[in-house]
């Protein structure tokens, strides 16, 4: 198959990039990597990504990895087929895209992603949540929603009234987000809420999120 | 022969401890996996199995235990006739086994664990390794392998000239460790590193190790 995705079915980026795969309606292979064996920080695996973390993607001949930028080059390559991603036939639309996908990456990932790891991950190694760290992020997290908040009270999604990767970006965290106790940062911003339960109902993230499991 | 439900987490070094030792045995048992990301093993069924709320726990038909070493311990005894011998039964040998058993314990491990954390588990969560923790465990660690080097000089294994529990409870953090910065202490001392290759490659620790695969 041309589009193989090196990564785990529980990792927040490599559903990211599912995700998307599946929006575009494509067909793929999904390569598992064995994290606790090391098996991402060791060759074959870090030609794919230096970085030595997961996802690496591969189509025919192109070799990608960062989940954001894979997603991009999806989104472009294949913009007329399945859900247009980028909004690619408005210039502005296509920048507001951008604009909040930027957020999410620059915003709305850190404080989330440190929580989850508290919350999700680190327990199942057996050490504690460190409740401190928790109230930290959870205190820049509502700041960020708050914003979310306003934004998504003028405009069916972030980038506008269509779907795109700026709401995508962000569904592969929430989806474990939303079984914690601190769901309630998600519901009880109505707005924030209401496209949470839109994107969350997609198809796509409904296949996906499905398979993703933090056991 | 009772029913054996072992109940943890297969990236748990205490609950491999458990599996291997079951595996080296050959005592058929049922795993029964501990969803620790969503606070299971702080919950009321799993308290009642270990009221520390830590995998693993050992059911033995009505018999509740936890603590892996003692639950090994058991099985080593209880099976005495079976598998492969993992305590002696004279009790001078015995003696020996235990010693090292508790250098296991009280000097290894310690150091150990906390090299696991930093080397491996930090960087599988995307959190930073401290290095001068590190540095720290690292030399100590020096000082246990040379002791470990001077008694394998004359000795093939640690409780003496067969495998017993006094090796197979280093397996798990050592599985982690090989392939971290810390691989170089072992691989330095030659009979540490022939002990290491040797009690790595048993078939019932590969099996545990298989597990990850399938589950």
């Amino acid at each position: 198959m041309a589009i193989k995705v090196h990564g785990a079915l529980f990792s927040t980026c490599t559903a990211r990039v599912l995700i998307c795969l599946c929006e575009k309606g494509l067909d793929y292979e999904l390569l598992p990597i064995d994290m606790v064996a090391g098996a991402h920080k060791q060759q074959p695996f870090r030609s794919l990504n230096p970085f030595g973390e997961i996802p690496a993607f591969e189509d025919g001949e192109v070799s990608l990895f960062e989940s954001r930028a894979i997603n991009r080059y999806l989104a472009r390559k294949h913009k007329d087929i399945g859900t247009d991603l980028l909004l690619s036939n408005s210039f502005t639309q296509s920048a507001l895209v951008e604009t909040w996908m930027e957020v999410e990456a620059h915003k709305f990932d850190s404080p989330s992603s440190v929580i989850l790891r508290q919350i999700i991950v680190i327990p199942k190694y057996g050490k504690a949540p460190d409740q401190q760290v928790i109230e930290t992020e959870m205190e820049k997290l509502g700041k960020v929603l708050d914003v979310y908040e306003e934004r998504l009270s003028k405009s069916k999604y972030l980038a506008g009234e269509n779907y795109s990767l700026a709401d995508l970006h962000h569904i592969p965290p929430l989806v474990y987000f939303m079984k914690t106790s601190k769901a309630n940062a998600i519901t009880s911003r109505p707005h924030v809420s209401a496209w949470w339960n839109d994107i969350s109902l997609r198809p796509a993230t409904v296949k996906i999120s499905a398979t993703m499991s933090l056991l | 022969m009772a029913a054996i439900k072992a109940h943890g987490s297969l990236i748990s070094t205490a609950t491999n401890r458990v599996l291997v030792t079951l595996y080296e045995k050959e005592l058929e048992f049922e795993f029964v996996s501990v969803d620790m990301s969503t606070g299971e093993h702080k919950k009321d069924h799993f308290l009642s199995l270990n009221p520390f709320g830590q995998v693993p726990a050992l059911e033995h038909g009505d018999l509740k235990l936890f603590e892996s070493r003692a639950i090994t311990k058991f099985v080593a005894c209880e099976y005495a006739n079976k598998g492969t011998q993992l305590i002696h039964q004279d009790s001078k040998k015995m003696a020996i086994t235990l010693v090292w058993m508790e250098v296991e314990a009280q000097q290894y491990d310690p150091v150990a664990s906390k090299l696991v954390w930093e080397l491996r588990i930090k960087p599988l969560v995307g959190m930073v390794t401290d290095k001068a923790i590190v540095e720290e465990n690292e030399a100590k660690l020096a000082k246990v392998l040379d002791v470990y080097e001077k008694r394998l000089a004359h000795s093939k294994y640690l409780g003496g000239d067969c495998f017993t529990l006094a090796d197979l409870h280093h397996l798990p953090t050592l599985q982690y460790l090989l392939g971290t910065q810390s691989q170089k202490l072992f691989d330095s001392r030659p009979h540490v590193s022939a002990w290491v290759a040797d009690i790595t490659a048993r078939p019932a620790w590969l099996k545990v190790q298989a597990m990850r695969k399938k589950h």
